[in-house]
């Protein structure tokens, strides 16, 4: 396939051909093209079609502005919808098509929306479908979802990997134009660490798309080796394909390295994109320009490019959407376009210049001073433009490329990140960065609106001077060469009146005529503005259509631009894939795996896991022949209650308390006494949060005066620490009291039954005494087990069984489940997961995550009486509060079937037996249910109004979620041992 | 964010859990005649000025040093931080 309209020159590398597709068709470019200047170079300028009249669209820009181009870029898990084909790189391979059309890009069914015009004006969504009202659900809704959007998402998971980096710098440059490369040459000589950051993969801006010379050199040949100079500095990092993507609190930047964008697929082991976050002493936005277009009838058509766009396209890729071109520009910039286009032997057919008397006049093209472009033909393609001549005459000019020119908008969108207001520039008719810019920030070259070369690099340099002077660096301008510096000369137009459409935001199809019914119907204000029609709110920000928009509006009312408003923008600059965002959490690495040190036996044993918070824990070990869950269950907690079984506990929180007022201390954190605690006993304490709800709870052994070790859930570790860490820091500064998390520091296992002691009697050396006796319940101590190695046991029952748990330091505890398994055989020891520990503890009415849920007070866990009125603890005073001690409070209570053979689920709502099952006659709910296999039935806890003074009650266990109801019997709480005796044996 | 700790130089605010107005030291006596008034007005009565904020800072990812940073909310300015502990002192906490 020949390139057609590829010409002399260019930054492309001719050597080599790379091959690629578009629409299934096989096209050929070059290294240093991008996906439209390819697709141009080979004559096709139809590229998409718009989003909402489906309308034939191509290129307007030739960089991250551009609202037309958006293709899907590669297939399969790597398809990519809504990618700017003007700043896609081409490489070998690359496979795009065209998006958001019924049928072929050229004959899309949806263009139907075009000639219904009239139905989608601004704010159709609120007119149009309003009627009949039960249309909408089933008709329009589903019918507007499958039409609006634009490209198609893979469904795939996306196979690349993302990073996330960290950057620090004296200086970041923002852009590596004139301005950015005079900053960074400045800066990088005067031995800063800087970081130049640029979105192209060429660094230069416009540099590159420029015929003017820098001294002796050609622009690009200046920006290359200046480059060079740059990369070979130590102190300074050149980020191309990078953009700064926002601008945050004190000196923060995000920015996108496009890694791998530019290769068919990332090289083994290196990410997409990474996301970069860079802390920056001092920032220099040298972000430059964009070139707005000047709206007019079908100004749309493909072929219609900004001027600058298609000098671009001329002088960096040699390649141009028409053989004969035209010019419509209000100011003298579009001529240097005209200028370059003739020096390329291209034909001018003429340069409309909307300036009666200051439109330079020139022999080399014809000049149309005064004129103004008033519509275009060709559908799917420009083939000529209407003239209106200053006499009111109109005149038809052949052209299948129109390059518009309607001034210069700096780009401050960085500046706007922290709210600051850009403030409205008369000379340039654009607004320059104003009010309050982001810390650290200042601004140069074009982005400051010093729109001419010499000034860009002088301002650079200077700008980084004085950066560099507020950190204390010492830096003198780099020297520079000679370059154009001349005026911008505007007469600000925006739109050319008419009767047809005239488009001011190309991506989101919004025209003149729209602008004009915002106004009529009383949206004027800039944001109102935004919202009703939705200018401005697709990707491209509205980057080549704010000011447009905004114009028109203060045209109708009668104000200036700036009274009329202006727009700030949010990051990020461009759009940013989600996976990018996530980085590598995404997946099973969204956060850490917590494995507890027995995790590789039990997975050996093939327990099933189940997550708690990060951790993975054993949930219950099937053993051959078990089939169902349950079976597993009833197994471990009826081998548990009969001889002995062991589960891993180290997953509850462990805390490290120490110091002289340590007792003092935690006599204040929980809700009943501590201080009096005696060395070498263990007690269950009860955390109230400060507004007298339950916090957590757990037991806290004293191993000396002034050393406690405190459990906590495994939920509310990481919160109870915190908290504490908060009362002794900032409640009781004097306290000598110290506190560490020691959660990872202790294997910690759970030894439960009638054997319980017989078996740890096996694994703990002789001269520790665990008889009864001598290791009474609720007792603890610092032990040696397996011939020396430090343990520390604890004499404490969650099942209600004898129990103890017993703690090594973590990287004993595989070793010591296996040697207990091994002296467990001769006891039939089994090894249970926190089902069968769920199961026990609501045998023995232990209260848990689900009774301690955040609305529970101690008088409703039937721990009213814990709470110490003798002493000042967190909670104490405002759990006195009258709306939490009424009579009919929730009560903790068991609760059974009265048919034992029925059920009833945890959720389920307490009401009375002849009650309508309603929010009034509510009187609780059940939290914890599971079937007991001591017991032969289901059994549940709960809470219930004045609960503890209703056993005997019979109620109905209502669940309208499956639309289940159970008579069930309040019971004690307390179904398996209720006087204690086994715990204490 | 960036909040210059007092004892390890500039730290990502990331580092940081944020609990809310430092206000929250002046834990009141609970022996007090008004205590539960007094404890009312301290848990749940907060200002919430667009300006200038001291606030609790939790140094989770780091030394655990809970600190008072006053920041503007309207800007994001950070004027100054304080360890919790001596602003605690300051404020004639001890015991």
């Amino acid at each position: 396939m020949s390139q057609s309209h590829r010409i002399d020159g260019g930054l492309i590398d001719r050597s080599r051909a790379l091959h690629f597709r578009f629409n299934g068709k096989t096209y050929q470019g070059h290294p240093g093209d991008t996906l439209a200047s390819a697709l141009l170079a080979n004559g096709v300028r139809l590229m998409g079609r718009s989003f909402k009249y489906h309308r034939p669209r191509g290129p307007i820009s030739a960089g991250s502005e551009e609202p037309n181009a958006l293709v899907e870029l590669r297939s399969g898990a790597r398809q990519e919808p809504n990618t700017r084909a003007t700043t896609a790189e081409l490489f070998d391979g690359l496979d795009a098509r065209s998006q958001n059309h019924v049928g072929p890009l050229s004959f899309d069914l949806l263009a139907v929306n075009d000639r219904l015009s009239p139905f989608f004006a601004a704010g159709f969504y609120y007119k149009t479908f309003m009627w009949p009202k039960a249309f909408w659900e089933k008709l329009y809704e589903p019918m507007i979802r499958r039409a609006a959007g634009l490209g198609s998402l893979t469904k795939e998971a996306d196979p690349d990997l993302y990073d996330k980096g960290f950057l620090h710098c004296d200086l970041l440059i923002i852009g590596g134009g004139p301005a950015g490369l005079a900053a960074a040459l400045t800066a990088g000589r005067a031995g800063a660490n800087v970081i130049l950051a640029d979105e192209d993969f060429v660094l230069g801006g416009r540099l590159n798309a420029e015929t003017f010379t820098l001294g002796d050199a050609s622009g690009s040949d200046w920006a290359s080796a200046t480059v060079a100079e740059l990369a070979a500095m130590p102190n300074v990092r050149v980020m191309a394909r990078t953009t700064v993507l926002g601008a945050f609190d004190h000196g923060i930047f995000g920015a996108l390295e496009r890694v791998s964008d530019h290769l068919l697929q990332p090289a083994a082991g290196k990410p997409r994109q990474i996301l970069w976050r860079i802390y920056a002493g001092r920032s220099l936005l040298c972000a430059g320009a964009t070139e707005r277009p000047i709206a007019f009838e079908n100004n749309d058509r493909p072929g219609i490019m900004l001027a600058s766009a298609l000098r671009s396209y001329a002088n960096r890729w040699a390649a141009l959407p028409g053989k004969e071109v035209a010019i419509f520009t209000n100011n003298d910039d579009g001529h240097r376009t005209a200028t370059d286009l003739l020096a390329k032997g291209i034909k001018v057919a003429a340069v409309i210049d909307s300036r009666k008397t200051d439109a330079p006049r020139t022999n080399r093209y014809e000049v149309l001073a005064g004129a103004l472009v008033s519509g275009a033909s060709g559908r799917l393609g420009l083939s000529g433009v209407e003239v209106r001549l200053p006499g009111g005459e109109t005149r038809t000019i052949a052209c299948q490329a129109l390059g518009v020119s309607g001034g210069w908008n700096p780009n401050v969108h960085l500046t706007c990140h922290q709210r600051g207001r850009p403030v409205w520039d008369e000379a340039l008719a654009a607004f320059v960065p104003g009010g309050v810019l982001p810390a650290g920030m200042s601004v140069a070259g074009a982005a400051a609106g010093t729109l001419s070369t010499a000034g860009a690099l002088s301002s650079g340099a200077a700008g980084a001077v004085k950066a560099l002077a507020d950190l204390g660096i010492r830096a003198k301008p780099a020297d520079l060469p000679e370059a154009e510096d001349a005026p911008v000369r505007i007469a600000p137009l925006f739109h050319v009146p008419g009767k047809g459409r005239a488009w001011l935001d190309q991506q989101n199809d919004v025209t003149v005529k729209d602008v004009k019914l915002a106004h009529q119907e009383g949206y004027v204000s800039v944001e109102h503005l935004k919202r009703y029609t939705t200018l401005g709110m697709a990707t491209d920000q509205g980057k080549t259509a704010n000011i447009g928009g905004l114009a028109v509006m203060a045209e109708m009312t009668g104000k200036s631009i700036p009274e009329t408003g202006t727009t700030i923008f949010r990051p990020p600059y461009t759009p940013v894939a989600i996976g990018a965002l996530a980085g590598r959490s995404a997946g099973k690495d969204f956060r850490p795996t917590r494995l507890t040190p027995s995790h590789k036996w039990a997975a050996e044993q093939g327990a099933v896991f189940v997550e708690v918070g990060m951790w993975l824990r054993a949930q219950w070990f099937p053993r051959p022949g078990e089939t169902h869950w349950r079976q597993s269950v009833d197994r471990e907690v009826l081998a548990t209650r009969k001889s002995v079984g062991i589960c891993d506990v180290t997953t509850l929180g462990k805390i490290d308390v120490q110091g002289t007022d340590a007792a003092e201390f935690l006599n204040r954190i929980y809700a009943n006494p501590f201080a009096k605690l005696a060395v070498g006993k263990v007690r269950y304490g009860l955390m109230l949060r400060e507004d007298g709800m339950a916090m957590d709870d757990g037991t806290t052994a004293r191993l000396a005066e002034d050393h406690f070790v405190m459990t906590t859930t495994t939920a509310n570790a990481v919160g109870v620490y915190r908290h504490m860490e908060f009362c002794r820091q900032c409640l009781w500064p004097d306290m000598d009291v110290q506190i560490i998390s020691t959660t990872e520091a202790w294997a910690q296992y759970s030894v439960a039954g009638p054997n319980a002691r017989r078996l740890l009697q096996k694994i703990i050396d002789p001269a520790f005494d665990i008889s009864n006796e001598a290791f009474p319940y609720m007792g603890c101590g610092e032990i040696t087990v397996c011939g020396g190695l430090r343990a520390r046991l604890f004499r404490i029952s969650f099942s209600g069984e004898l129990a103890f748990e017993i703690a090594v330091p973590t990287r004993y505890g595989d070793a010591l489940i296996r040697r207990m398994v091994e002296a467990g055989k001769e006891f039939d020891a089994v090894v249970y997961g926190t089902e069968a520990l769920g199961v026990m503890r609501i045998e023995k009415g232990h209260a848990a995550g689900n009774e301690l849920n955040g609305t529970s007070t101690a008088l409703n866990l039937g721990m009213g009486g814990m709470v110490s009125k003798k002493k000042d603890s967190i909670g104490s005073t405002l759990s006195e509060r009258e709306g939490l001690n009424r009579e009919d409070a929730l009560g903790l209570v068991g609760f059974r079937p009265v048919n034992p053979a029925e059920t009833f689920a945890a959720g389920s709502h307490l009401i009375g037996k002849g009650d309508v099952a309603n929010a009034a006659n509510d009187q609780g709910y059940l939290t914890s249910v599971c079937f007991s296999p001591n017991l032969g039935y289901t059994i549940g806890l709960g809470y219930l109004k004045n609960g503890a003074a209703r056993k005997g009650e019979v109620l109905r266990a209502v669940n309208p979620v499956q639309n289940a109801e159970t008579l069930v019997e309040v019971v004690s709480a307390h179904f398996v041992d209720p006087e204690g005796e086994r715990l204490r044996a | 964010m960036i909040i210059p700790h007092p004892l390890l130089g500039p730290r990502d605010s990331q580092e940081f859990t944020y609990l809310g107005d430092a206000d929250l030291i002046d834990r009141p006596d609970w022996q007090a005649e008004n205590a539960a008034d007094r404890f009312y007005e301290y848990l749940y009565l907060r200002d919430n000025p667009a300006g200038e904020h001291r606030e609790l800072w939790f140094h989770e990812q780091g030394d655990r040093s809970w600190l008072v940073v006053t920041r503007d909310t309207v800007t994001h300015e950070i004027s100054k931080v304080e360890l919790a502990r001596d602003v605690a002192r300051a404020r004639g906490r001890s015991k």
